[in-house]
C-alpha cells in the first residue's frame, strides 16, 4: 500500500532491501559461536601465544608432550568461551523480549497483534499510551484533536522532560484504522545516521493530490514512552538494526585498568626472562656437548637422522624446545583467573545492601567488570553539581517583584534568611506582580495530569490538588507549584528573570510568519531559529525574578570530607554560575569558612568564567593552569560545557603523573566526561538514564561514592594486585627448578616433573585458593576502611604493584626455588633415603621437588590470608588435599592408555621414606620463613597505616574481651 | 568483559527484583578467623619452629653418626660418576609397555627405544632402548677374610626392588617356557647374555622382573648415581669382572657399603640442615623480642597521638 524510497547522496534511485525490525544485540548466533569466539580469544596475545607453543610442541620433538600447554589452554579458552557465551545468552534473552513483544498494525483497515520483529519498513503502527515504540516513526496522528502527543526520550539520550511531536499535516486528520489504511504515500528520507538531534529531512508525497509537502517531522525515536492519555498512529521508517537506538549503541572504547598495564608489562619482563633462560641454555648446551663423550657416548647413542641433522635447525628446534620447557614462566590461567575474578568480584558490589537505595528502588549496576580494582586506586573525582551533588528536586524558595522580596509561608529546608523582608500577599495584586504571575502561568510547557499512576513525576506537595505536573523543565514545575500555593521569596539558588513586551497585532503576525519560516527551512534551521528569536526578544521590561532551591543530598558533605581524608582530589565541574556552584561547594564542605580561594575569572574564554580555574583548551595556559590546580585543595569550574568537562578530564588524565581519574554525573551532559575519565560513574537518577547507561558503574546516590571507593575499591585493588603477583611468583616457584635442573641432566631439556603435574598445576593444585582469596579476602574490616579514609592512601599509586614490589615477589620465587631444588639435591645427593636401602630414581625427585612446591606456594598464600571463613579453609586445604589424591591415583594404577608407566609408585614410595617426610616439612619451613620474618620486620619498623590500624583493632578486640571476662 | 548493555528499558521489570539479599556472604560478612602477625603470634611460632627443628636436628646427627659401626643388614652398591642417565635422549629411550609384559608390545610399542630398536636385520631387542642396553654388568662379590682363609659371602639378589615394580610394574610375557616367548627377538647390543638368561636359578627373579634389572631401569635424577646391587651382613669386596666401562665417558665406579637407619642413610645433610635451619629463628626471637621493645614505645606514642587527632 505504501511504497517507500530512501534518498541517497545523489539523486539516482536504488531500490533497497529493507532490515526488518529484528533487534540484535548479541555478538553470536548458536552457529557462528564457536568459530568466532575461537578467532576472538585467540586475538589476545596470550592466549595466541599459548597456542603458538602449543603448536610448537605438535611440530617439533619438545621434551613436554603438547597436551601439558594444550589442556590448560582448552581450559582457559573454555571457561572464557562458557563466560562470554553466557553474557552473550543474556543479551539474547533481552533481545528476544524485545523481538517479541506485541506491537498493534493496521493492515487492511484493522488493528491486528504482532511480534515487533515482524514489523516491515512502511507498516503502520498502532502505540498506546505509556508504550514503548517498536522502531523509529512517522507521527501520522493521534486521539488528541491537535494532532500532537508528549513522548520522553530518556532511554536515549537521558531526557526526561516530555516533548511535544505534531502530527504530519496531511495526516493529522485521520482517525480510525480505514482511513489510515486508505493513505498512499510516498516518503523520502535519508539513509539511517546515528545522529539524534539533527532533524530529518523527510519528504512525503501524498499521492492523491500530489502535493509535495516537504514538512519537517521529527522522528518518533524507537524506544520513547508517550505520556499522554492517546493513541497514536505513526509509519515505521527505520526499523531493526537501523533505528537511531541500535546506530547509538556502537560499542564503546575499552577502558583499560592502571592494574592491567602493570599486568602487561610484567607479563613482558617474564617474556624477557623466559627468551634469555632459553637463549642462555641453547648456548650452554652445545659449549657442554662440545665434547663427543658429553654429545654422544657409548651408553646414549643418537639415531642416524639426529646425527645427520643441520646444526643451525638443531640449534634452533633446542632453542624451541626450550621455550615449551621454561614457558609455564608465563601464567596461562592467569589472564582466565583475574577475568573471574573481576566478573565474579562485581557481584559484591551489586549485591551490597549498603548501597542499595530504598527511595528509587535502585541498586548499584556494573556494566563493566574490567575496573573494579580502579576503583581503589582513583586520584582525583571530578563530579557534576546538579542531581549529583544535589537532588535535583527544585523548590520554590522565592520571587522578587520590583525589588519586592517575597517568602512563602513554609521556610525550605530549615534556612533562615536574614536579609529578606518577609512580605505576605493576600488579595491585591499590583499591576507588575499580576503581570509577573501571569508571564509565570503561561510561559510554561506544563501539563495538567489528573492520573497519579505514572512514575517518575513530581507530586505535587500541596495537599489542597492532587494534580501531577508534567513538564519539559524541573525549574518549571517548580514555579507552577509555587506560584499555585500563591506565595513568593536569595542564595545560591536558581533563577530566573520574568520579562514582557508589547506586541501589536502586525508585529505579532510578522514575528509568527519569521518562525514559520525559520521552522520550515532544510537547512541550519536551527541557526535561523535562533537569529529570529534573537529579533523578536529584545526590548524587553523586566518584572521580576524568581529563585528555585536545589537541595544537597544526603550525606554528601560527609562524603566529600570522607575523599579528601582519603587523598582524593574533589573537583567539581559545572554548567552553573559560579554564585551558584560556590554556595553548594561550602555548603557540601568542599570549600571551607576559611578556605583561601583563588579565583580566576579571565575575559570570557570561550564564554567560561572560571572559578579557580582558567580555559583548559588553550595551550599556552595549560601548563600553568594545572600547575595553579594541582596545588589547590579543591576546584570548582563553572560555566563548563559537556566537552569542556571532558577537556579538564583529559589535561588531567595526560599530566605528568598520570593520576587515576574518576568522573561522576548524572545526566546526558556528564557522559563526555564520564567516559572520558578513567572510571566514569552515573548516578540512576532524575535526568534518565543517559549517564548510568554510558557508565562503568552506576550508583544511586552520591554518597554510595564512599563505600565503592573507600570499601569496595581498596578491597578490589588489595585482592588483584595480590593475584597478579602471587601468579608471577607461583610460576617462578614452579619453573625455576626446572631451570636449575638443566644445568645437571646435560641441557638437555628433561622435565623436572610429570606430565601429569606440568599440566594440572596451573589449573587445578594452585588456582582456587588464590582465586578464592581475590574473592574475600579482606586486609581489615570494611567498617574500618569506612571509618578511616586515609587507609585509602597505602594503596594509593598502585602501590602494591610497583617494581620493588614486583621484584620484591620474584626474587621470593627465585629464593623458594631455590631452597626446593637444592635442598632436595642435597637431600637425595647419592644417599639413601629410604628404610630399606631403596634408592630414589628421578621421577621421586621431580615429585619431592613437586610437593615441596604445592605446599609452600599453598601456605604462602594461607600466610597471606587475613580472612579466614570456612571457604577459604575448604579451598586451601582442600586444594592440599586434593593433590594428595591426586598423586595417590595418578601412581595408583598403571594406566592402559599411557605409553610410561614412570610415575607408579612413585608418590607412595616417596611417603614411605622418612627423610623424605623430613626433608619436605624442612624445605617448606625454610623456604617460608624469609617471607613471614620481612613481614614482621616491615611491620614492625615501618608499619603502613593499615597494620597499625590492624593491631590497634587487634588490640581493642582483646581488650574489649579481658573487659568482659572481667 | 563489557557487559554491552542491552536495548531493552530496564526500568520496571527489574526494579522489584533488585532489592539485594541480606545473606552474610553477599554483604561478605561471613564470619571468619582473622589472624594477626603480632609480635606474641611469630614470637611464639619462632621459637617453636627453631626449637622443632633444633631437636630434630640433633636426634638425626646423632642417628647418622651411628651408622658408622657396621652391624645388621647391610647393602651393597654400586656407585657411577658422569654417567648422566638423566639425560633426555637416554630417559625416554624405554618401553614400560614391553615390560608390562605385553606381547604385541615386543614389536610395535618400542619407537621411544631408538636407536635400540631393533637390529639392521630386523629383529626386534628386548629390551629396548638405551637403558636397558647400558645395564651395568660388573660382578661383584664379597670375600670374608677370617684366618688368612677367604670365604665368599653369600648375598642376596632378590628382595631388593620395590615389591609394586617387581610384581606390577614389571612382568614377563606369558609363555611356559624360558626361551619361546623371547622368540624372534634379540637382547641388547652390550648385553653379554639374554634377557631369559638374567637369573637361571630363580625362575621368580628371571627376565624383566629381575631385580637387578628392575633397579637399573629407574633411573638416576643426577649423573652421579647409586643403585643398590645386593643385600647381606660384612665384610670385603673384589671386583672380578670388568665389564662395563666407565673410561669413555671420563666415569668413575665404585662400590659402597652401607648400613641404613630409620631416618635413611649416612646422609648428615638432613640433621645439619636441621640445625642450621632451626638456629636462626631463635636466634630472630631474640632480636625481634629487642626490636619489640624499641618499637613499643613509639607504637604508644602513636596511639596517643592517634587518639588525640580523633577528639
Amino acid at each position: 500500500i505504501v511504497r517507500w524510497r530512501r534518498e541517497l547522496g545523489t539523486e539516482a534511485y536504488i531500490p533497497q532491501r529493507f532490515p526488518d525490525n529484528r533487534i540484535v544485540s548479541s555478538k553470536y548466533t548458536f552457529w557462528n559461536f564457536v568459530p568466532k569466539n575461537l578467532f576472538e580469544q585467540f586475538r589476545r596475545i596470550a592466549n595466541f601465544y599459548f597456542l603458538i607453543i602449543f603448536l610448537v610442541q605438535l611440530i617439533i620433538d619438545t621434551p613436554t608432550s603438547p597436551v601439558t600447554s594444550g589442556l590448560p589452554l582448552l581450559f582457559v579458552i573454555t571457561v572464557t568461551a562458557i563466560k562470554q557465551g553466557y553474557e552473550d545468552w543474556l543479551r539474547h534473552k533481552a533481545d528476544n523480549a524485545m523481538n517479541q513483544c506485541p506491537v498493534h498494525f493496521i493492515q487492511h483497515g484493522k488493528l491486528v497483534r504482532k511480534q515487533s520483529r515482524k514489523l516491515r519498513v512502511g507498516d503502520i503502527v498502532m502505540v498506546k499510551e505509556d508504550e514503548t515504540f517498536p522502531c523509529d516513526l512517522i507521527f501520522l496522528s493521534s486521539s488528541r484533536g491537535d494532532g500532537t502527543c508528549f513522548v520522553t526520550t530518556a532511554s536515549l539520550d537521558g531526557e526526561s522532560s516530555h516533548k511535544t511531536y505534531y502530527a504530519v499535516q496531511d495526516t493529522k486528520a485521520f482517525h480510525n484504522e480505514q482511513e489510515i489504511d486508505a493513505l498512499h504515500a510516498t516518503i523520502e528520507c535519508e539513509q539511517p545516521q546515528p545522529d539524534l538531534y539533527n532533524l530529518q529531512r523527510i519528504k512525503e508525497i501524498t499521492e492523491y493530490n500530489n502535493l509535495v509537502n516537504s514538512a519537517f517531522m521529527k522522528l518518533l525515536y524507537f524506544a520513547i514512552f508517550s505520556k499522554t492519555s492517546c493513541l497514536i498512529s505513526g509509519v515505521a521508517i527505520y526499523t531493526g538494526m537501523e533505528t537511531k537506538m541500535a546506530l547509538n549503541y556502537q560499542a564503546k572504547s575499552q577502558k583499560r585498568s592502571a592494574v592491567e598495564k602493570s599486568m602487561n608489562v610484567f607479563l613482558i619482563v617474564y617474556l624477557c626472562i623466559l627468551i634469555s633462560k632459553a637463549l642462555i641454555n641453547t648456548v650452554l648446551k652445545y659449549v657442554w656437548q662440545s665434547e663427543p663423550f658429553r654429545d654422544e657416548p657409548w651408553y646414549n647413542q643418537k639415531t642416524e637422522p639426529e646425527r645427520k641433522r643441520n646444526l643451525f635447525l638443531r640449534a634452533f628446534t633446542d632453542f624451541l624446545a626450550f621455550m615449551v620447557l621454561f614457558n609455564y614462566i608465563i601464567p596461562v590461567s592467569m589472564y582466565v583467573t583475574v577475568e573471574m575474578q573481576k566478573f565474579l568480584g562485581s557481584y559484591f558490589l551489586t549485591w551490597d545492601e549498603e548501597m542499595f537505595d530504598e527511595d528509587t528502588g535502585e541498586g548499584p549496576l556494573v556494566n563493566t567488570s574490567d575496573l573494579n580494582e580502579e576503583l581503589g586506586q582513583i586520584e582525583y573525582v571530578f563530579t557534576d553539581k546538579t542531581g549529583t551533588l544535589t537532588e535535583n528536586n527544585m523548590e520554590f524558595i522565592e520571587c522578587c517583584i520590583e525589588g519586592h522580596v517575597y517568602v512563602p509561608h513554609v521556610i525550605c529546608n530549615g534556612q533562615v534568611l536574614h536579609d529578606s523582608t518577609e512580605i505576605e500577599i493576600c488579595k491585591p495584586l499590583f499591576n507588575t506582580e499580576e503581570l509577573f504571575f501571569r508571564a509565570l502561568c503561561l510561559c510554561h510547557t506544563v501539563q495538567v495530569k489528573d492520573d497519579d499512576s505514572v512514575d517518575g513525576l513530581k507530586k505535587s506537595q500541596l495537599s489542597r490538588r492532587s494534580c501531577i505536573y508534567i513538564s519539559s523543565s524541573p525549574d518549571e514545575v517548580a514555579l507552577v507549584e509555587g506560584i499555585q500555593r500563591y506565595v513568593c521569596n536569595w542564595e545560591g539558588l536558581r533563577t530566573l528573570c520574568v520579562a514582557y513586551k508589547k506586541l501589536t497585532a502586525e508585529e505579532y503576525s510578522n514575528a509568527q510568519k519569521l518562525l514559520q519560516n525559520a521552522k520550515l527551512a532544510l537547512q541550519d534551521r536551527e541557526k535561523k531559529l535562533a537569529e529570529v528569536y534573537e529579533k523578536i526578544e529584545r526590548d524587553f521590561i523586566l518584572l521580576g525574578a524568581t529563585a528555585v532551591e536545589d537541595r544537597l543530598q544526603e550525606k554528601a558533605a560527609d562524603t566529600i570530607e570522607a575523599l579528601q581524608k582519603a587523598g582524593i582530589k574533589v573537583w567539581v565541574l559545572t554548567g552553573d554560575k559560579m554564585e551558584t556552584a560556590a554556595a553548594t561547594c561550602y555548603a557540601c564542605k568542599l570549600f571551607r569558612r576559611n578556605t583561601q580561594i583563588l579565583e580566576l575569572t579571565t575575559k570570557k574564554i570561550e564564554e567560561q568564567s572560571l572559578h579557580d580555574v582558567q580555559d583548559g583548551s588553550s595551550g599556552n595556559y595549560r601548563e600553568l593552569f594545572l600547575e595553579i590546580c594541582r596545588n589547590c585543595s579543591a576546584v570548582l569550574c563553572c560555566r563548563m560545557a559537556p566537552l569542556q568537562k571532558a577537556q579538564i578530564v583529559k589535561l588531567i588524565k595526560l599530566s605528568k603523573e598520570h593520576p587515576i581519574t574518576l568522573a561522576i554525573g548524572d545526566g546526558a551532559n556528564d557522559v563526555s566526561m564520564i567516559l572520558e575519565a578513567h572510571v566514569g560513574i552515573g548516578i540512576i537518577g532524575k535526568e534518565g538514564r543517559q549517564a548510568a547507561r554510558n557508565s562503568d558503574y552506576a550508583i544511586p546516590k552520591f554518597k554510595h561514592l564512599k563505600k565503592m571507593l573507600l570499601v569496595h575499591g581498596h578491597f578490589y585493588y588489595v585482592r588483584i594486585s595480590e593475584l597478579v603477583q602471587y601468579f608471577f611468583y607461583k610460576n617462578v616457584c614452579f619453573i625455576f627448578p626446572q631451570f636449575l635442573y638443566q644445568f645437571f641432566c646435560g641441557f638437555s631439556q628433561q622435565t623436572l616433573y610429570d606430565t601429569a603435574y606440568l599440566t594440572l598445576y596451573n589449573i587445578s593444585f594452585t588456582s582456587l585458593p588464590i582465586l578464592l582469596y581475590g574473592l574475600m579476602e579482606q586486609h581489615v574490616s570494611a567498617d574500618t576502611l569506612k571509618r578511616e579514609p586515609s587507609l585509602y592512601r597505602d594503596v594509593a599509586k598502585n602501590a602494591l604493584l610497583r617494581w620493588r614490589a614486583f621484584i620484591y615477589w620474584t626474587f621470593l620465587g627465585v629464593f623458594d626455588a631455590v631452597v626446593f631444588f637444592f635442598g632436595a639435591y642435597l637431600l637425595y645427593d647419592n644417599t639413601v633415603v629410604t628404610s630399606n636401602g631403596q634408592m630414589f630414581g628421578n621421577w621421586t625427585f621431580g615429585t619431592l621437588v613437586f610437593t615441596v612446591l604445592v605446599f609452600t606456594v599453598t601456605l604462602k598464600l594461607a600466610l597471606d590470608t587475613h580472612y579466614w571463613t570456612w571457604i577459604n579453609h575448604f579451598m586451601i586445604w582442600g586444594s592440599l588435599v586434593f593433590y594428595i589424591i591426586f598423586s595417590l591415583l595418578w601412581g595408583g594404577i598403571i594406566w592402559p592408555f599411557l605409553n610410561y608407566q614412570r610415575m607408579y609408585y612413585v608418590f607412595m614410595q616417596m611417603l614411605s621414606s622418612g627423610p623424605a617426610w623430613l626433608g619436605i616439612i624442612l624445605l617448606i619451613t625454610v623456604s617460608l620463613l624469609p617471607d613471614v620474618l620481612k613481614k614482621v620486620l616491615c611491620r614492625q619498623l615501618w608499619p603502613t597505616a593499615t597494620e597499625r590500624i590492624q593491631v590497634k583493632i587487634f588490640f581493642i578486640v582483646k581488650l574489649v574481651f579481658c573487659i568482659t571476662n572481667l | 568483559m563489557k557487559n554491552k548493555a542491552s536495548f531493552v528499558p530496564q526500568e520496571g521489570e527489574v526494579r522489584s527484583s533488585r532489592c539485594p539479599d541480606n545473606s552474610a556472604f553477599k554483604q561478605q560478612k561471613l564470619p571468619a578467623w582473622k589472624p594477626q602477625l603480632t609480635i606474641a603470634n611469630v614470637l611464639s611460632s619462632f621459637f617453636l619452629t627453631g626449637t622443632f627443628c633444633l631437636t630434630v636436628g640433633v636426634c638425626l646427627i646423632l642417628s647418622t653418626n651411628s651408622i658408622g659401626e657396621i652391624q645388621g643388614e647391610v647393602f651393597m652398591y654400586y656407585g657411577l660418576q658422569n654417567f648422566y642417565e638423566n639425560h633426555r635422549r637416554y630417559m625416554i629411550s624405554r618401553s614400560d609397555a614391553q615390560f608390562l609384559g605385553r606381547k604385541f608390545s615386543l614389536y610395535y610399542e618400542i619407537s621411544y627405544c631408538a636407536p635400540f630398536t631393533t637390529y639392521r636385520n630386523g629383529t626386534p631387542m628386548a629390551p629396548c632402548g638405551a637403558i636397558a642396553n647400558s645395564m651395568f654388568n660388573d660382578i661383584v662379590d664379597l670375600f670374608y677374610s677370617l684366618n688368612s682363609s677367604v670365604i665368599q659371602v653369600p648375598l642376596l639378589k632378590t628382595g631388593n626392588s620395590w615389591w609394586t615394580d617387581k610384581n606390577v610394574k614389571f612382568r614377563n610375557p606369558k609363555s611356559y617356557s624360558l626361551s619361546p616367548a623371547f622368540a624372534g627377538t634379540a637382547s641388547p647390543p652390550y648385553w653379554q647374555k639374554p634377557v631369559y638368561l638374567l637369573d637361571e636359578e630363580d625362575e621368580r627373579s628371571n627376565r624383566y622382573v629381575n631385580d637387578y634389572f628392575i633397579i637399573w631401569m629407574q633411573v638416576s635424577a643426577f649423573a652421579t648415581l647409586r643403585n643398590l646391587y645386593r643385600r647381606r651382613s660384612p665384610l670385603y669386596a673384589f671386583e672380578r669382572f670388568l665389564n662395563f666401562r666407565v673410561s669413555r665417558f671420563k666415569g668413575r665406579k665404585h662400590v659402597i657399603l652401607s648400613t641404613v637407619v630409620r631416618s635413611g642413610g649416612s646422609n648428615p645433610f638432613l640433621g645439619i640442615a636441621y640445625v642450621v635451619s632451626g638456629t636462626p629463628p631463635s636466634l630472630w626471637h631474640g632480636e625481634l623480642l629487642s626490636i619489640e621493645n624499641s618499637t613499643r614505645k613509639c607504637q604508644l606514642n602513636f596511639q596517643k597521638v592517634n587518639t588525640a587527632s580523633c577528639e
